[in-house]
């Protein structure tokens, strides 16, 4: 039985304990978590914009785009110790490297990217420090493609079904997510000639969202939170603001108002993507169903295999 | 522990695995080495979740379905026939002035109905074929009693045992000869044929009518007890309060014993049948008794109008054959450990001191003396009667009616708090100002926090140390009586008052250890007993009537022996044999598995290699042979298996090679019981005192014999009355401990079992409109309660006959204070006492309505309609309007 | 031996101990519940509470049979499960207690036999080979014992609530008054000091068996066999197999039905087995917007 809308396709068979859960909810709050996911995509694909920017010469883009990779990062940051049981303790992510964990290596590389962004964004804005922070800039921007898409790791390495199994679509997803956002605040914030690149990326980005997310759809039972309930309504919003965002960027070709629409849309949709993805996890550990049935049927191809 | 040697195990009257994890074990190691365990039980328990079979059945109608196994074994010869011929009362020939319920339509001859009554006299045995002076003398006695008294009172019938259990104790009543014995089994005045015909009614369509249960259940179940009986198996039975909990109790558990009997697996090992007790102790507190009626070691009372003097007191017991014989001894010790120097032959050993019983002084009747006035003080010592006894509102009343009252427990009871927060303040029938009873709260150790044995269910004495002191002011129970004692005997002294000598004649010198608390070994040694040198003895065979041993229990004589703390011992079971007789000590004298004789054939070989116990090993003893074996041997050490005693020859010296059961005086097992049980010689199905049905049997509906109680607070639920047409029975979880006290206080038991709820079956759930989960509301004419309602298959539908009879379960834990509270379920039960025993029925009718119930004086205005509509005499509330 | 092979990550891994670092280790210590001979009666959930000093987690009648407890959790280490059978043919039953009369079913089938199993479980942390939870606790909380048990450090847990959706089994959790993840620990400090664990030694019927794995497999295997010879055909293992998807659990189980049916998953497997391929795809997808990051700078200048 699912909670929330019955789906139209006879309910599959399976045997649960009184209809309960088999794995544990995520502790993880909302909106923190997902704020996280969206702060660290809009931050990583932002350091490689505004690298681009610095080197081909828009101090324009490049100075949004510095404020929005240090921002992204110490907000990112915020939420993450926020999140915490025992925010106090935060500093204990950094006694051990684990590659195992993706939020070990995450914390790895949010930490120089911190550091790395915020040089960079101070050396900008103050304009001190050019050489040091040029550097910082680099080395952000190197960093910023693994901040932006460490986070796939970091959900689909659980035993969430809609997380687990869409292992290899969700990394494109936050990344195409990422620059799409990062592209989206560049055509909002940028100065109206330098926004370019920002438009390109954001184009790419999210068309890269949309067809990973897609994919992500046609991936049977267990992406059945992706397209129903709450989780299903967000992810089509978020499908529908990204799909705006290109639609207002053609339409907007001579208006600079629609274009810093599109931006808007592009961001929003990329936040709610992250809000869909997230929800919609939650939805899949709740219900023992998603965790039942898939095994149940590895079990019976291996059986048939004669594994 | 000898249950693992069970091929077979019965579990009725009983939700082990509920009430006895632990001992549970012995019956899982048991069905690991291949055993069938059957759970018979209104409802699927835990521990029908490990049987192998179970058999639903209707709460309160065992004996029917244990009749119809009797049935199925006499009549298809299942029995051990050897075993029965030799060690039973099978072939003894009955009275033929005896008439049965089949002759009587559900009595038994000498019933007198305006007593409630039986006269034995007609249950007797025929006399040997020899009689010798004395025996005849008896006779002509008998006979002028018999004909003196038809359609008189009671109290000449002294001169014969009177069906009453607090006329001797629990030794067991003598016979008046050993009587004439047809071993073919043919005569049809022969125990065997009279049993074949009292049984011949309970055919598997009666058992069906009365029960519930199945046709084919019986024969199925009979046959797997049979199979695994007989020389090379043996089959044990576990009861509880399913069983003893009724009015017609004893029969119950006397039918099991017919049974077992029948199929030779008393005294054999994995054979028996095991009481399976209340709580962790109470098997000690009726050896070292709180009971009325008995002093420790079973002895009876005596009784201030017929036991002048020890002589008389004695008289109905000493010479009797078997040990039982030397009560003298016994008796006369216990007065000494009692009174110690002051006790001397002179005084009849202070036998003055002693109190005496006028009659039924037993908890219900005293309840009942609180509310009318005669009865003003009570202690309360680790008892919860708000909430753990019957009928809870009279309890109550009981309570708020004293002077005074004391309690000492471990947490702030019900019973202590019953005039402030009790369910009559809701109701308005106490108003807390005018509740007169002066209350002293006293704080109680716990087990853990002083020393002491308790003794378990398997009469096993284990000690247990002290492992931190008790917080505050709590105290042991050992300190707080001793203490007692002191001050009284303080107050008293320098007294002339010939009432006072009791008291200050008493030997209360006890040693006390550095932690300020008596010494508990040795009260225990005091009980254990001592000689003349104030050595321990080590047997209970070494006490003297002439006042040189005291012994403050004969049955507890040997647990220290060698001046060691025998209870003490603890050498794990995997370094020991099967019998483990190195842990702890078990009454009497370490013997483990009673009758023990009985494990060898007659010529004293044993049964077979397999069920090999105890047995006659006659090259011992430089040739002159002795019993031996795994146990204790139940027996006289010494006595040949061919001995045959001398005519007149008394006590231990009347126990002939082949009589195994040695409390009895003509040493056989009692099939049929000439003495000794107040209801019958045989049990009959009687319906409990309410019941939806007519007993299908007989025309006589309930127990004749059963104690009523006359109370307008006692009104019984009219039988087969459509106002209370469902079962209800009580019971126990395993999260949580009688009254509550010790589980509802505590956390990580109330989160376990967290609301008062009731059992239903889907179709009662159906039928009345209740909901899993919700609320319900139970009535009888004595309460409303109301519980949580969870639906269950576990609860069957029972089809009785052409009709169905649902059952509500209730477990029993829950009262007002703690941190899981509830409405109380023995409110509900009602107080109708077996005649043996004085317990009550814990099954009654009830109505179920879905909701919660009534509060204040609407709750009495609710079970006021429901006396109106069914119809109850407030006049005579204590006849369920069914019969006399 | 890369890290992300097969006996490192994921598959069979016959040291644990050794694998996690320990030169010299007891052997690997851990549980087998025999479910078959469970009595149901929480003496494991007590004992587990008052020796741990776990707190209280509510007191709510759930209806689900005799199991108030619910499930894992935090403040629960041990949880006894209760499931009212219908022995009936087919099954596609939730294990709920009767709600009404069931559809269907004739009232003349009642009385007789009950016609019902009760199947009741201790669970327990599994104290897997390849433990999720331990795989991705990034603070290294998590870690593995000399006895191959995986325990919580509380001291160093700092609550990011990682190893909760990590777990297959759905057994740790973070206590929301405390905000650190708890577990159980097999009773570490009683194993350090030669003890069994609390919940085994207040097991009266011996359901909890606790002892060597190696040694326990052996004995399960055989407890199996035994119910198998005697028509127990519903009688299987559970994490018992090395081969499974978690390298075999150091607490396993003999159930008497489909591991659902108990809330169990049937087929867990370790989270950590794909990290490989998550990694891989995250290195795609970083490459993808380095690419599509360089694509937006390209061609006219706008």
């Amino acid at each position: 039985m699912s909670r929330g809308e019955r789906s139209m396709v006879p309910e599959p068979e399976f045997s649960s304990y009184y209809g309960r859960p088999i794995l544990k909810e995520p502790t993880w709050k909302t909106p923190d978590v997902p704020l996280y996911l969206f702060a660290g995509g809009l931050a990583g694909a932002s350091a490689v914009l505004a690298e681009g920017a610095a080197l081909t010469g828009r101090p324009g883009l490049e100075r949004v785009a510095r404020l929005a990779a240090s921002g992204g990062a110490t907000a990112g940051t915020v939420f993450l110790v926020h999140d915490l049981g025992r925010p106090e303790r935060f500093l204990n992510m950094l006694r051990v490297f684990k590659p195992t964990s993706p939020l070990s290596v995450g914390s790895f590389v949010l930490a120089p990217f911190s550091s790395l962004s915020a040089l960079a964004a101070v050396s900008v804005v103050t304009g001190r420090l050019r050489g040091p922070g040029r550097l910082a800039g680099l080395g952000a921007a190197a960093l910023g493609p693994p901040l932006a898409t460490y986070t796939a790791a970091l959900v689909a390495n659980t035993a969430i079904p809609a997380w687990h199994e869409a292992h290899r679509e969700l990394p494109f997803a936050f990344g195409g997510s990422g620059a799409a956002a990062a592209g989206g605040l560049g055509m909002l914030l940028a100065p109206a000639a330098e926004t370019g690149p920002a438009t390109r990326m954001a184009l790419l980005g999210g068309a890269l969202e949309l067809a990973a997310t897609q994919r992500i759809d046609g991936l049977g039972l267990v992406a059945e939170p992706y397209r129903e309930g709450p989780p299903g309504r967000l992810m089509r919003t978020a499908r529908s603001l990204t799909l705006a965002g290109a639609a207002l960027t053609v339409a907007g070709a001579k208006w600079r108002p629609l274009r810093r629409l599109a931006g808007a849309a592009y961001l929003a949709g990329s936040l709610t993507m992250r809000f869909g993805v997230f929800e919609a996890g939650l939805a899949s550990a709740r219900d023992p169903k998603y965790v039942v049935v898939p095994q149940r049927e590895r079990m019976e191809r291996r059986a048939k295999m004669g594994v | 522990m000898d249950l693992q040697n069970a091929d077979c195990v019965l579990i009725e009257g009983s939700n082990m695995a509920e009430a006895h994890p632990v001992g549970f074990q012995w019956v899982v190691e048991a069905k690991r080495r291949g055993a069938t365990v059957i759970h018979v039980d209104p409802r699927f328990t835990r521990t029908s979740a490990l049987a192998d079979v179970h058999v639903p059945i209707r709460a309160g109608s065992d004996i029917a379905w244990l009749g119809g196994l009797i049935n199925h074994v006499l009549q298809n010869d299942l029995d051990f026939r050897e075993y029965v011929v030799a060690y039973t009362n099978a072939a003894n020939l009955i009275d033929d002035e005896f008439k049965d319920t089949e002759d009587l339509d559900g009595l038994f001859s000498g019933f007198d109905p305006e007593t409630g009554h039986y006269d034995p006299i007609s249950w007797h045995y025929e006399p040997p074929e020899e009689m010798s002076e004395d025996d005849r003398e008896v006779e002509r006695e008998v006979e002028r009693d018999q004909h003196a008294h038809e359609g008189s009172g009671d109290s000449h019938k002294e001169s014969h045992q009177m069906a009453r259990s607090e006329s001797h104790g629990s030794g067991g009543a003598p016979v008046l000869w050993k009587g004439r014995r047809d071993e073919t089994l043919q005569d049809p005045h022969c125990v065997f044929q009279i049993l074949k015909r009292h049984f011949a009614r309970y055919t598997p369509e009666m058992v069906r009518e009365v029960c519930g249960v199945e046709p084919g259940k019986v024969a199925e179940v009979a046959e797997m007890m049979a199979r695994n009986s007989g020389r090379e198996r043996t089959t044990a039975l576990c009861y509880a309060v399913g069983w003893t909990q009724h009015s017609t109790g004893a029969q119950m558990i006397r039918a099991a014993a017919i049974l077992q009997t029948l199929l030779g697996n008393i005294g054999r090992p994995g054979g028996g049948i095991l009481a399976l007790r209340g709580h962790a102790s109470i098997q000690g507190s009726t050896d070292i008794p709180t009971l009325f009626n008995i002093l420790p070691g079973y002895l009876p009372m005596p009784q201030a109008a017929s036991h002048q003097d020890l002589d008389a007191w004695v008289e109905a017991d000493e010479g009797k054959a078997g040990f039982w014989g030397n009560v003298r001894s016994y008796a006369v010790s216990l007065m000494k450990s009692y009174w110690g120097d002051a006790a001397t032959a002179d005084n009849d050993f202070c036998f003055d001191y002693l109190p005496r019983i006028t009659g039924d002084h037993s908890t219900y009747n005293t309840v009942k003396a609180m509310i009318e006035g005669r009865c003003k003080g009570y202690f309360l010592v680790g008892e919860n009667p708000a909430v753990g006894s019957s009928n809870g509102k009279m309890q109550r009343l009981g309570m708020a009616a004293l002077d005074w009252m004391v309690v000492r427990d471990l947490q702030m009871i019900e019973s202590a708090t019953f005039w402030k927060d009790g369910p009559e303040i809701e109701t308005g029938e106490l108003v807390t100002e005018e509740v007169g009873t002066e209350i002293f709260f006293l704080p109680a150790a716990s087990h853990v926090e002083k020393a002491g044995t308790f003794t378990q269910t398997q009469r096993m004495l284990q000690w247990r140390d002290k492992a931190v002191e008790p917080p505050g002011d709590a105290r042991s129970e050992l300190w707080f009586y001793v203490e007692l004692g002191n001050r009284i005997r303080q107050k008293l002294a320098g007294s002339s008052d010939e009432m006072d000598r009791p008291l200050l004649d008493l030997a209360w010198d006890y040693p006390y250890t550095e932690d300020g608390e008596p010494s508990g070994e040795q009260v225990l040694r005091e009980i254990n007993g001592v000689d003349a040198d104030g050595k321990a003895l080590s047997s209970y065979t070494e006490l003297k009537a002439d006042g040189s041993t005291a012994c403050g229990c004969w049955i507890y004589s040997g647990v220290f022996a060698d001046e060691t703390n025998q209870a003490r011992r603890r050498r794990p079971h995997w370094e020991q044999d099967q019998v483990a007789a190195e842990w702890g000590w078990v009454w009497p004298a370490n013997r483990r598995i009673l009758y023990n004789r009985a494990s060898a054939a007659p010529d004293g070989t044993p049964w077979s290699e397999r069920k090999k116990y105890v047995w006659w090993d006659a090259e011992a003893n430089d040739g002159k042979g002795r019993w031996t074996g795994a146990d204790v041997p139940d027996f006289v050490p010494d006595r040949p298996p061919d001995y045959v005693p001398e005519p007149g020859a008394k006590g231990p010296d009347a126990i002939g090679g082949q009589d195994p059961f040695i409390m009895q005086t003509d040493g056989k097992a009692w099939l049929f019981a000439p003495v000794g049980v107040a209801d019958g010689p045989m049990p009959t199905h009687y319906e409990p005192a309410e019941s939806p049905l007519h007993n299908p049997l007989y025309g006589q509906q309930n127990n004749p014999a059963r104690r009523k109680v006359d109370h307008i607070e006692n009104a019984i639920n009219p039988s087969w009355s459509e106002v209370f047409p469902y079962v209800f029975t009580t019971y126990r979880l395993t999260e949580h401990h009688t009254a509550g006290g010790m589980s509802r206080t505590l956390p990580y038991l109330s989160e376990l079992q967290p609301e008062p709820f009731c059992e239903v079956s889907p179709r009662l759930a159906a039928e009345r409109g209740l909901e899993h989960g919700g609320w319900a509301t139970i009535v009888t004419n004595r309460a409303a309660i109301e519980a949580r309602v969870i639906v269950t298959r576990r609860l069957r539908s029972l089809r009785l006959g052409d009709r169905m009879v649902e059952q509500v379960g209730l477990p029993y834990h829950w009262g007002g204070n703690g941190i899981t509270t509830g409405d109380s379920a023995n409110d509900l039960v009602n107080l109708t006492l077996d005649p043996n025993v004085y317990i009550q029925d814990k099954v009654g009718t009830c109505d179920i309505r879905p909701g919660r119930r009534p509060r204040g004086r609407a709750l009495l205005a609710f079970v006021e309609e429901y006396r109106r509509r069914s119809g109850v005499d407030m006049a005579h509330p204590e006849d369920g309007g069914a019969d006399g | 031996m890369s890290l992300f092979s097969e006996g490192r990550l994921w598959g069979r891994l016959d040291d644990v101990q050794h694998d996690a670092g320990y030169d010299e280790h007891p052997p690997r210590m851990g549980f087998f519940t025999d479910t078959s001979v469970c009595i149901g009666c929480k003496a494991c959930e007590v004992a587990c509470k008052e020796w741990n000093e776990i707190p209280e987690n509510g007191y709510l009648l759930t209806g689900m049979s005799y199991d108030n407890t619910g499930a894992l959790g935090a403040s629960t280490w041990r949880h006894v499960a209760f499931v009212e059978k219908p022995l009936t043919g087919q099954e596609t039953d939730l294990g709920m207690p009767g709600l009404g009369p069931p559809a269907g079913e004739s009232q003349a089938a009642e009385s007789g036999d009950a016609g019902i199993q009760w199947l009741m479980s201790s669970d327990v942390c599994k104290h897997c080979t390849h433990a999720a939870c331990l795989d991705v606790c990034p603070t290294g909380a998590l870690f593995r014992t000399e006895f191959g048990t995986v325990v919580v450090q509380p001291d160093v847990c700092n609550g990011c609530g990682y190893c909760v959706p990590a777990c297959p089994y759905g057994v740790i959790d973070v206590r929301k008054e405390d905000g650190r993840a708890f577990k159980c620990t097999l009773c570490y400090d009683r194993l350090k000091e030669g003890q069994q664990p609390a919940c085994a030694q207040a097991c009266p019927t011996e359901s909890i068996q606790f002892g060597e794995v190696s040694e326990l497999r052996l004995r399960a295997a055989n407890r199996l066999q035994e119910l198998k010879d005697q028509g127990v055909d519903a009688a299987q293992l559970y994490g018992a197999d090395p081969d499974d998807g978690v390298g075999g659990d150091g607490a396993f189980f003999l159930l008497l039905d489909e591991p659902e049916v108990y809330g169990l998953p049937p087929d867990p497997i370790v989270t950590t087995r794909d990290l490989g391929s998550i990694w891989k795809h995250v290195g795609g997808a970083a490459a993808a917007v380095a690419a599509l990051g360089v694509a937006s700078f390209l061609g006219r200048r706008r």
